[in-house]
C-alpha cells in the first residue's frame, strides 16, 4: 500500500528517536511493514498510513491512535506468535524490533471490515448495563445460544499457544529512597537523595529516562530540558549508591512501603537475540521513602464522534512528531482550553504539518500565543469548541471537523462551521498520575486550578513531587524535587537550586462535554472510556436509574473498569456526573485506583516458582521402591503416595481389587509414614491430652493405643488418630497425613496461649519414622520369621497395644493399630532404615504372598469395616454425634475443646445428617462419591434433598458396592429405600443399613 | 505486605512469614468455669469479634521464626504496628490511653475491670476478666 507522505522530512527537533539510516522489517495483521530503529509500533504503523489500528470492545468502532504512552486505550494490539504471544499491548508503548509480527484484535473477518460493527447500528439498545436487562427470554436460549455467544463476543485478544518457554526473576530488594519517575521531578529527587550516598533507586516504565522534558519548553542552568535531563541521567549512572531501572513499571504499592516493579528485559529485542537472559523481572521494593514522579497524563474533552481514528491528545500529537517525525494527519484541528496545546501547534507547524485552525474554548486565551500560533500561519478561534467530526469510510477516517462558539452553560449547539481536516489533536489538561499514591490509601483532594484530583495525605512513608503532586510549575517543581531527596534522605543541608527558565502557564477552563446540534446532544457519541465504549449518555443513564454515587456510576457503566483503568475518562466522567446533578465534582468524589497500574504477565509474577517448582514434593524413605513397583501415586497434601500398584496388563479396578483381596487373604504392606507422628512430652502431657481429645487420655495405661477424636471450638471434627502412652509422661500422637502440621501448630497454640502453665513438650516427628502398615492373617508369622526380642504373642501384645525392640536388628516401635480390620502391626523405625527394613520385608514375605497395597485399598478395607475417614465422613460440619461416635465423647471429663459448643442448640438439635451406610438395590452399582440423596425423586429438580454420600466402592471383599452416607435422621431410617437421582433421568435406589458391611464383631483384628 | 518484627527473637520480616491468628485478648469462658458457660458467652466467643478502625489488638505467630506466639497493636486505617508485646501480657500503657471513645476497645484495659493490675490474662467479652 502507497503511504501518503505521514513521515515528515528530517529537521532539528524532529524525530529525534529514529535513525533512518536503520530500516527495520515488521508485520501487522499479516502485512510486511517497515519502519525506522527507534520508531514504536504505532509511530511506525502511522507512519505506513495505517491509522486504523483496532476496534472497540461494545461497538465495534473503528480506533486508533489517541494516546502517547501507558495511557493509550485504543491501539491494543497482540505481538508475538505461539507461545509467546502477548494479547493487549499498547502500541504506543510497543518498541519496534526486526522480525515483530503483531495483529490487530477484537475484529473479523479483517480489521477493516469487521462483522462486528454491525453492533454500532444497534447501540441505542447497547448502552450501558444492557446486559442486566437482555438475554432472559426465552430462558432456554441463555445456555443454547446467549451465553456460548457473549463468550465468544466478551474479552479482548487472545491467550498464547502453549506453554510459556521464558524464564522469569524474582528480586527481593531493600533501599532507602525509591524514586518512581524518571522525568525532571524524579532525576532532581534522585540526584538530591543520593547526595549523602542513600543506596537509592529510580524506576521509569519508559526505556529512556526524562518523561516529557523533550516535548516540554523551559530551561534549568541555562540547558534545554532534554540536555539537562540528559546530563542529569549520565550522573546517575555512574553513581555507585543509586540504580537505575527502565522499562520497568513500578505497577502496585502494598503496605509498609512494599513496591512491587516489572522489569522488561528482552521484548524490546528481536527473537533470536533474547536467548539467555530471564524475560522479565519482579522486583520487591521495601523503601524506607518512596517519592513519587510519575508526572501527569493528558485528558480530552467530550464531543461527538471523539473517538474516531485522527482523535488524539495534543501531546501525543507533538510526541509523535517530535520524537518519531511522524504526523498525525495531512490537515489538522487543534482542540483545547488551555496554554499547552499551542506548543503542539508550534511543533506541527515546525514540521510543515497542515493545521487549518487552532480552537480555544476559552474567551481570552494569552496574546502571546495566540501571536505565535498565527505568525506560523495557524488560524486562531478562541471562546469556541470542536463539536462533531465528519467522516467516511464507515468513520475509519476523518474528513471534517464541526466547529462552534462555546459559552460554558450552553445547551444545544445550533452554529456550526465545517473545517477540512483529517485529525484533531485535543487538551482537556493534565491529570497527576495519581494511581500508586491511592494504591495502599493515599487520600485525594481536588484542585479547582487545575481542574483535577491531585495528592492529599498518605499513610505510608510517601510524597508526591512535581506534575504528579499538581506541581506544573517548573521552579516550583524543582525546588520541590530536591527538598523531598533531601528529606527522604534525612540530609539537612540544602543544595543549592539552579536557575530556572519558564513561561508561566496561565489558567485554563474547565470543559468536559461539548454541546453538539442536533442528536449527537444527547451523547451517545460522546466518548468517555474509549476502552469500554462508555459515552456520555451512558453515564446520564446511570444517574437516571438511581444509580448517583461515583462508586454505582462506575461499575454500571463499566467507566474506567478497563486495562487502562481510566486513565483518559475518570475525570471526564466526574465532569458529566457534576453537571448532570448540580454537585460540585468534590463533592461526587472519585474512584480507587487498584493495582496493577498497567497489565502485569502471570509469568512475571510466577516468577520461578513453575512446573516442577511449582510446590514442594514430599516423599517417604519408600518412594523409589514405589515407583520402580509401577506405583500409581496420589498427591495428600504435598506427599506423594501409592494410589495402587497395577501389574502389567493390569488397569486400576484390577490392582485395587487385587490388593484388598490380598489384604483379606493373604499379607499387605502399606505405606503409612506420611501420617502424622508427634510426641507429646512433660508432666502435663496427659491433662493436655485430655484438653485436645473428646476421649481420655490420662486413663491410658503405658504401652497402649487409643483412638481419638479432635474437635475444633465450634464442635467439629478435624482430625483423628491414634495415640500411644510411652510412659507416664510421654505420648505419641498420630495425625492424618494433611493434618501433621496443621495439629502441630493446634497444640503450640493452646500451650502457648491458653495453658501456658502446662508443662509440655511437642515436637513433629512425622518425617523422623518410617511406619509400614503389616497387614493380614500371617503378619504374625513373617514378623517371628524376621527375628525379634519382643515378644509378640497376643497376651504381651494385644490388639491396641504398643512395645518397642528391635526387629531383624532394626530399632522399631510396633504398634497393634488396625485400619484394615485385619490382624495388623505397624512398624515404626527411624527413617534412614525405612527403606531397607520394608525391602527385608518384602523380600522375607515373597513365601507368604506378601503384596504393598495402596490407599485406595485400604479406603475400600477400611470402609467394609465402617471406619471414618477425615475430609470423607467430615467436613468441618460434623460432630461426633452425627457419626454416631458417642462412645468417644466423654462425659466424665469437664472440659475439652469443643465440649461446651456440642451441647449449643443448632448441635444438639435433631434433623442433623447422620452417618449410615447404604446398599444399592443393584449391588453392581456404585454410587458416584458425594452424590445426593432424596425420598422422592422427581422429574425434575429441585428436590428436596436429605444428604449426600460420604465414601463409595466396590468391595470385592463383599462381592457388591457399598457406601456409607450422611442422611437427616439416618440412624431412624434403617431398612428404608432412599433415591439417588444422577441427572438425565437416572436413578439409583439404595437401602439404608448400618455403616458396617464386614466382621461387624471385629474379630478378625483381634487376634 | 506488612512488615513485622516478632518481640520474642527480634526477626524482621514480611507478613508471609508470620501467621495471623485474628483477634487478641479474647477469654475461652470453658477454660475457667465450664459449667457456667451460657449459650450466648460460648457463642459470642466463638464468632463476635471487635471490629475495630483504628487501634485494634490481635494475635500474631512467628512462623517460620522462632514459632511462638505473640500480640500486636496494630491501626487499621494505617496498616502500622504501634506495639508488640507476649503473650498473657496486656498492651502497653501508653498504647491503651490512645484508644479513643467509640473504638470498641475503649475501657477494656482499664484496671478496674480485672482488679488486677499489669501483666492480665486474657478478657471477656465484657472487658472483665472471665
Amino acid at each position: 500500500m502507497s503511504a501518503r507522505p505521514y513521515r515528515v522530512a528530517a529537521a532539528p527537533g524532529i524525530g529525534r528517536l529514529i535513525d533512518r539510516n536503520r530500516r527495520v522489517n515488521f508485520t501487522f495483521d499479516g502485512q510486511h511493514l517497515t519502519g525506522f530503529a527507534g520508531d514504536s509500533l504505532a509511530s511506525a504503523l502511522l507512519a505506513n498510513g495505517h491509522r486504523l489500528l483496532g476496534r472497540s470492545f461494545k461497538y465495534h468502532r473503528p480506533r486508533g491512535v489517541f494516546g502517547l504512552g501507558s495511557d493509550e486505550p485504543n491501539a491494543l494490539v497482540g505481538v508475538g506468535t505461539g507461545p509467546l504471544h502477548e494479547p493487549n499491548l499498547r502500541a504506543t508503548q510497543v518498541e519496534l524490533y526486526d522480525g515483530l509480527a503483531a495483529v490487530s484484535q477484537n475484529c473479523w473477518p479483517s480489521l477493516r471490515y469487521d462483522l462486528g460493527q454491525i453492533n454500532g447500528l444497534f447501540s441505542r439498545i447497547l448502552p450501558a448495563g444492557f446486559y442486566y436487562k437482555t438475554f432472559k427470554w426465552p430462558k432456554p436460549l441463555w445456555e443454547k445460544l446467549y451465553e456460548p455467544l457473549i463468550r465468544r463476543m466478551a474479552g479482548l485478544g487472545r491467550a498464547p499457544d502453549g506453554n510459556d518457554p521464558d524464564s522469569y526473576e524474582h528480586v527481593n530488594v531493600t533501599c532507602d529512597v525509591l524514586v518512581i519517575g524518571g522525568g525532571v521531578a524524579g532525576l532532581a529527587a534522585a540526584e538530591a537523595a543520593s547526595a549523602g550516598g542513600a543506596r537509592v533507586i529510580l524506576v521509569d516504565e519508559n526505556p529512556r529516562l526524562g518523561g516529557l522534558a523533550d516535548l516540554s519548553d523551559g530551561e534549568i542552568d541555562g540547558l534545554p530540558l532534554l540536555d539537562w535531563v540528559r546530563a542529569r541521567a549520565e550522573l546517575l549512572a555512574r553513581t555507585e549508591n543509586v540504580h537505575l531501572l527502565t522499562r520497568t513499571t513500578a505497577w502496585g504499592v502494598f503496605h509498609h512501603d512494599y513496591v512491587v516493579l516489572a522489569e522488561r528485559l528482552t521484548d524490546h529485542l528481536p527473537v533470536a537475540e533474547r536467548r539467555g537472559r530471564p524475560r522479565q523481572r519482579l522486583w520487591k521494593v521495601r523503601a524506607r521513602n518512596i517519592i513519587l514522579a510519575t508526572g501527569a497524563q493528558e485528558r480530552s474533552i467530550a464531543f461527538a464522534n471523539n473517538d474516531r481514528p485522527g482523535v488524539l491528545l495534543s501531546s501525543a500529537a507533538r510526541g509523535l512528531i517530535r520524537r518519531y517525525a511522524v504526523s498525525p494527519g495531512q490537515r489538522g484541528v487543534i482542540f483545547t482550553n488551555n496554554d499547552d496545546a499551542y506548543h503542539t501547534a508550534l511543533a506541527l507547524a515546525s514540521a510543515n504539518v497542515k493545521i487549518a485552525r487552532l480552537v480555544d474554548a476559552r474567551g481570552r486565551p494569552p496574546a502571546d500565543l495566540v501571536d505565535q500560533v498565527e505568525a506560523a500561519g495557524i488560524n486562531v478561534s478562541v471562546g469556541s469548541a470542536v463539536t462533531n467530526v465528519g467522516t467516511s469510510g464507515l468513520g475509519t477516517e476523518i474528513v471534517s471537523v464541526a466547529i462552534s462558539p462555546y459559552r460554558s452553560g450552553q445547551g444545544r449547539t445550533v452554529i456550526e462551521e465545517r473545517e477540512q481536516a483529517d485529525f484533531v489533536a485535543v487538551s482537556g489538561g493534565w491529570n497527576p498520575v495519581v494511581n500508586l499514591w491511592c494504591h495502599n490509601g493515599g487520600k485525594l483532594k481536588y484542585d479547582e486550578k487545575l481542574a483535577t484530583y491531585i495528592p492529599d495525605l498518605n499513610p505510608g512513608n510517601m510524597r508526591a513531587i512535581g506534575a504528579a503532586n499538581g506541581t506544573m510549575d517548573l521552579g516550583s517543581l524543582l525546588d520541590e524535587a530536591y527538598a523531598a531527596g533531601e528529606a527522604a534522605s534525612g540530609i539537612a543541608r540544602k543544595a543549592s537550586r539552579p536557575r530556572v527558565s519558564a513561561r508561566d502557564q496561565s489558567a485554563l477552563q474547565p470543559i468536559w462535554f461539548v454541546p453538539a446540534s442536533g442528536a449527537y446532544n444527547e451523547g451517545h457519541k460522546h466518548f468517555l472510556d474509549h476502552q469500554n465504549d462508555v459515552t456520555a449518555a451512558d453515564v446520564e443513564l446511570a444517574l437516571r436509574e438511581g444509580y448517583r454515587s461515583v462508586e454505582h456510576v462506575k461499575r454500571y457503566t463499566t467507566l474506567g473498569m478497563a486495562t487502562d483503568q481510566g486513565k483518559n475518562s475518570n475525570l471526564l466522567g466526574l465532569g458529566i456526573i457534576s453537571a448532570a446533578t448540580h454537585r460540585p465534582i468534590p463533592e461526587i468524589g472519585i474512584t480507587t485506583f487498584r493495582p496493577p497500574y498497567t497489565p502485569v504477565t502471570f509469568g512475571a509474577i510466577a516468577g520461578a516458582n513453575v512446573g516442577e517448582l511449582f510446590l514442594p514434593v514430599r516423599r517417604t524413605p519408600i518412594h523409589d521402591w514405589h515407583e520402580a513397583g509401577g506405583a500409581v501415586f496420589e498427591p495428600v497434601g504435598l506427599w506423594r503416595r501409592p494410589y495402587c500398584y497395577p501389574a502389567p496388563g493390569e488397569d486400576r479396578h484390577a490392582a485395587i481389587n487385587r490388593e484388598v483381596l490380598a489384604v483379606r487373604r493373604g499379607l499387605g504392606l502399606l505405606d503409612a509414614s506420611t501420617l502424622g507422628k508427634i510426641e507429646v512430652k512433660g508432666p502435663d502431657a496427659p491433662e493436655f491430652l485430655d484438653r485436645i481429645y473428646t476421649n481420655t487420655f490420662s486413663t491410658l495405661p503405658v504401652g497402649r493405643c487409643r483412638y481419638g477424636l479432635m474437635l475444633n471450638e465450634q464442635g467439629f471434627i478435624f482430625d483423628d488418630g491414634v495415640t500411644v502412652r510411652l510412659a507416664d509422661d510421654h505420648f505419641l500422637m498420630h495425625t492424618t497425613t494433611g493434618g501433621a502440621d496443621r495439629v502441630h501448630a493446634w497444640l503450640e497454640e493452646w500451650l502457648q496461649t491458653e495453658w501456658p502453665h502446662y508443662r509440655v513438650y511437642v515436637t513433629n516427628v512425622t518425617e523422623q519414622w518410617a511406619q509400614f502398615a503389616l497387614s493380614g492373617a500371617t503378619a504374625r508369622q513373617l514378623l517371628q520369621e524376621l527375628g525379634t526380642d519382643i515378644d509378640l504373642s497376643s497376651d504381651a501384645l494385644p490388639f491396641m497395644g504398643h512395645a518397642s525392640g528391635t526387629l531383624a536388628g532394626y530399632p522399631v516401635r510396633l504398634y497393634r493399630i488396625s485400619f484394615t480390620g485385619e490382624l495388623s502391626f505397624e512398624i515404626a523405625t527411624p527413617a534412614g532404615f525405612g527403606l531397607a527394613l520394608w525391602e527385608l520385608l518384602m523380600e522375607r514375605g515373597k513365601a507368604l504372598g506378601i503384596t504393598p497395597y495402596g490407599t485406595e485399598a485400604l479406603h475400600v478395607l477400611r470402609a467394609e469395616k465402617g471406619f471414618i475417614a477425615i475430609g470423607d465422613e467430615t467436613d468441618g460440619t460434623v460432630t461426633p454425634h452425627d457419626l454416631g461416635l458417642d462412645r468417644l465423647v466423654s462425659t466424665k471429663k469437664a472440659d475439652f475443646l469443643g465440649k461446651r459448643s456440642l451441647s449449643l442448640p443448632h448441635l444438639a438439635a435433631p434433623g442433623r445428617k447422620q452417618l449410615v451406610g447404604l446398599e444399592t438395590e443393584d449391588p453392581a452399582v456404585v454410587l458416584p462419591d458425594g452424590c445426593y440423596a432424596v425420598e422422592t425423586p422427581l422429574p425434575q429438580p429441585p428436590m428436596r434433598m436429605i444428604g449426600h454420600v460420604t465414601s463409595s466402592y466396590w468391595s470385592p471383599t463383599l462381592n457388591r458396592s457399598i457406601a456409607m452416607a450422611l442422611i437427616r435422621d439416618g440412624r431412624s431410617r434403617l431398612g428404608q429405600v432412599i433415591s439417588f437421582p444422577l441427572g438425565e433421568g437416572k436413578v439409583v435406589r439404595a437401602k439404608i443399613v448400618e455403616p458396617i458391611f464386614y466382621d461387624k464383631e471385629g474379630a478378625r483384628q483381634n487376634v | 505486605m506488612l512488615l513485622i518484627t516478632c518481640p520474642i527473637c527480634g526477626v524482621t520480616g514480611n507478613e508471609t512469614d508470620f501467621h495471623y491468628g485474628g483477634e487478641a485478648h479474647i477469654s475461652r469462658p470453658a477454660s475457667h468455669d465450664p459449667a457456667a458457660v451460657t449459650d450466648e458467652a460460648q457463642r459470642d466467643y466463638l464468632y463476635v469479634r471487635r471490629n475495630a478502625k483504628g487501634i485494634h489488638f490481635e494475635r500474631w505467630r512467628c512462623d517460620r521464626g522462632c514459632g511462638k506466639w505473640f500480640q500486636a497493636a496494630r491501626d487499621t486505617l494505617t496498616m502500622r504496628f504501634l506495639a508488640t508485646y507476649r503473650v498473657g501480657d496486656w498492651p502497653p500503657s501508653d498504647i491503651t490511653a490512645l484508644v479513643p471513645p467509640g473504638n470498641p476497645w475503649h475501657g477494656v484495659f482499664h484496671p478496674a475491670s480485672s482488679g488486677k493490675a499489669g501483666a492480665q490474662d486474657d478478657l471477656g467479652r465484657d472487658g472483665g476478666a472471665a
